[in-house]
């Protein structure tokens, strides 16, 4: 491309450079606006309003209410009422975060591992790396209804393995009961889930200068010392991306649940309880409420992360 | 097909054609459509002579099993105004929560419903509005392995007790011969609609009301509902796999259907796949009206059955109507009944010859259908969902053992109280 002649002169480069990013960046802003932010805030607007989802435009303002509104009756008892006294809404936060935390802590664990053994060399690498994304290549909704099939309690595989192995001795109905019903998505998540971990260490690991390790073998140190001293601190800016990357999904956790166990109280995530609200109940108004609750609890956690895990999102460390 | 046949449906044409006026070309009619067992193949032959017809073709839009799932989706299409999807198959319970997104079909279709079942008619009829016409009627029944009950000297149970105990007796000799995976009663416990209209038979066989009564009363909090559902809590580990409280349609028939239950509620549909050449329990079983339970005298069938309406948003209008009238119309619900096994709601029908020779099933489950009971859609409005969904989290807290019956429903009672506030 020619350089616009109506730029004057003297203006340094760097100006010229940023006003061209600007432009390119332009159609992406604009497309996140549509998509993104638009949405967003009018589910925001919908969370103050009576809404329903069979006249959309036709809501009256009603403030906080469908977050916090108390009555008065004529006894004088005090009656709390919106989603932060509801019981099921704490139910399914309790739920998301304990989905959350424990699948991104074995997604790491096992990511990590698995990135390591792909990091060396060995015959047929290329392919094994190939193989190990197919989890994460399958639809969430594929994996999901075959794992459900798979942890059936009369026809399913994964019974009728740990039967003949002997590791039970009656046939566990993992999505039917509660005790197992969050071990089952659990389960399949890390199944689906470390895959990508694998890939976001191996690239991580792969930035890791070659020489360090060189120099370490000729110091003598032993390997695990080497992993611990060497290897995750250079990998720590890789590792909290990835960790990022899977706590937001976790949080906003839908599909997986709603294929596998979609009523049990046991495992209802707060996308799950929204989607309840906003379309089978016809409280639609009250499920944008739990929506922007969402939005405002997974906010809330990403800032803490980046300011507590003092992350550099800016690039200045390139620079 | 014969004749009358024939010129019914030239007349059908004629009259999409009259009514279309500038119809020149041949439109695609989409119907969504939940899919159980085999509806998809059977849905083809039911069409085939509207299409032969009237030269219009359908396409029919798979939809889950669950009518809860079903739900859902169609929501979401209505609300965004879809136009992609002409013909919706709608559940009995859904005509007050959908009413506003169909059209209104009492001036078409108005002769045609003489003819049918007036419950049904009037079940799909809101404020006058006629929201859609019934397709096929459902009401469940116990399925039960006759040749076991015949090996082990045991009746056919009359009573939700005897059942249990039967069951117990059954299941426990087939496993003392070997048959490890034998299992006395399969049902549906997962936690969706379907617990439901389980429930809601248990409770109704023993007296104990229909949750809401139709005067809008909540009636839940009773002795012979806590007794009812303490009686179905025993069964999940005892007669009936854990797993149960998991199970729809789909799995308890697998269960049943691969010999491995001696006693199974389910709607008709399971009576022709089970009947069908590669089952291994064909012939071996029948049916009978569901028992009743706690010196009740009455049992109950939930009733089910779906119905044909067609979307405001539907840009092929004429067409779509059409084909409604055909499908709820005497042909329609024959071939229905011939090929799929499916109970009509033309009370002509159950006295049609070749049905009572074809599917032997639907004349035997005018039974079952006269003991009937609707689930409280009508007075609870548009927060039947809500309601539904309540009791069926009561109900499989129950069975799970997270609570007693007593406890949960008294909870339930409070919290129905609440959703009702002043009124549904």
């Amino acid at each position: 491309m020619t350089a616009t002649p109506t730029v004057p002169k003297g203006r340094s480069l760097s100006a010229q450079r940023k006003r061209a990013a600007f432009w390119f960046l332009v159609p992406m802003l604009a497309a996140l606006l549509f998509v993104a932010a638009w949405p967003l805030f009018r589910t925001i607007y919908f969370s103050f309003t009576d809404t329903s989802l069979t006249s959309l435009y036709d809501g009256k303002w009603i403030g906080f209410d469908n977050y916090l509104s108390y009555r008065q009756l004529s006894s004088g008892k005090v009656i709390w009422r919106g989603t932060l006294v509801d019981p099921a809404w704490w139910n399914a936060v309790w739920n998301t975060v304990r989905f959350a935390f424990v699948s991104v802590a074995l997604e790491t664990v096992l990511g990590l591992m698995v990135a390591l053994v792909l990091h060396r060399n060995f015959v047929g690498r290329g392919w094994v790396r190939a193989a190990i994304l197919i989890p994460w290549a399958i639809p969430t909704i594929v994996s999901a209804k075959m794992w459900a099939w798979m942890l059936n309690d009369q026809f399913g595989i994964i019974n009728d393995m740990l039967l003949r192995v002997g590791l039970i001795d009656a046939k566990i109905a993992w999505t039917a009961n509660i005790e197992t019903a969050m071990i089952a998505v659990l389960i399949v998540d890390v199944w689906k889930t470390t895959p990508f971990m694998a890939l976001l260490c191996l690239a991580g690991l792969q930035m890791i200068p070659k020489d360090i390790y060189e120099a370490a073998k000729v110091d003598g140190i032993s390997a695990l010392r080497v992993f611990w001293r060497v290897t995750l601190p250079l990998l720590k800016p890789a590792l909290m991306v990835a960790v990022i990357f899977r706590s937001l999904d976790a949080l906003r956790v839908f599909d997986l649940v709603y294929v596998l166990t979609p009523n049990s109280k046991a495992t209802k995530t707060m996308s799950v309880i929204a989607r309840e609200n906003l379309i089978e109940f016809d409280r639609f108004a009250y499920g944008s409420a739990q929506s922007t609750l969402l939005f405002a609890l997974i906010a809330i956690f990403v800032s803490l992360y980046i300011w507590l895990g003092k992350m550099d999102l800016g690039g200045k460390a390139d620079q | 097909m014969n004749t009358k046949t024939k010129t019914f449906l030239r007349s059908l044409g004629a009259a999409a054609a009259t009514v279309a006026g500038t119809m020149a070309t041949a439109d695609d009619i989409t119907l969504a459509s939940g899919i159980t067992g085999d509806a998809a193949e059977n849905f083809k032959q039911i069409v085939a002579p509207w299409e032969e017809a009237t030269g219009h073709t359908v396409s029919l839009v798979p939809m889950p099993s669950s009518s809860t799932d079903q739900f859902g989706q169609y929501r979401l299409w209505l609300a965004a105004g879809n136009a992609d999807i002409d013909l919706y198959q709608t559940d009995v319970i859904w005509a007050p929560q959908l009413a506003d997104q169909f059209v209104d079909l009492s001036d078409v279709a108005g002769e045609l419903m003489e003819s049918h079942f007036p419950s049904i008619v009037e079940s799909q009829t809101v404020e006058g509005k006629l929201v859609a016409l019934p397709l096929y009627t459902d009401a469940p029944a116990l399925y039960y392995r006759r040749d076991l009950l015949e090996k082990h000297g045991a009746e056919v149970p009359s009573t939700w007790e005897e059942l249990t105990a039967t069951a117990k007796l059954v299941q426990d000799a087939e496993r003392a011969e070997g048959n490890a995976d034998m299992w006395g009663f399969v049902w549906q416990g997962n936690a969706y609609e379907g617990l439901t209209c389980n429930a809601l038979e248990w409770v109704k066989s023993f007296g104990g009301g229909q949750i809401v009564e139709p005067d809008g009363s909540i009636s839940i909090n009773n002795d012979a509902a806590i007794a009812a559902l303490e009686l179905a809590a025993s069964w999940p580990g005892n007669i009936s796999p854990e797993g149960v409280l998991a199970y729809k349609e789909e799995e308890a028939r697998g269960v049943w259907q691969t010999g491995n239950a001696v006693f199974m509620r389910n709607w008709p549909y399971a009576h022709r796949l089970g009947s069908g050449d590669d089952s291994p329990v064909k012939g071996l079983f029948d049916v009978v009206p569901l028992p009743t339970g706690g010196d009740h005298d009455e049992s109950a069938a939930t009733l089910g059955g779906w119905n044909i309406a067609v979307s405001k948003y539907s840009e092929r209008q004429d067409a779509a109507i059409s084909l409604a009238l055909y499908l709820a119309g005497p042909e329609g619900q024959k071939t229905r009944a011939l090929v799929g096994g499916r109970l009509p709601t033309i009370v002509s029908l159950y006295d049609d010859p070749e049905i009572a020779e074809a599917a032997p099933i639907v004349p035997q489950w005018k039974e079952v259908f006269l003991q009937a009971v609707p689930r409280p859609s009508a007075p609870t409005q548009s927060s039947y969902n809500e309601v539904s969904s309540k009791f069926w989290s009561a109900v499989h807290n129950t069975l799970s053992g997270d609570g007693t019956a007593a406890d949960n429903l008294e909870l339930l009672e409070l919290d129905l109280t609440d959703l009702r506030g002043n009124g549904w």
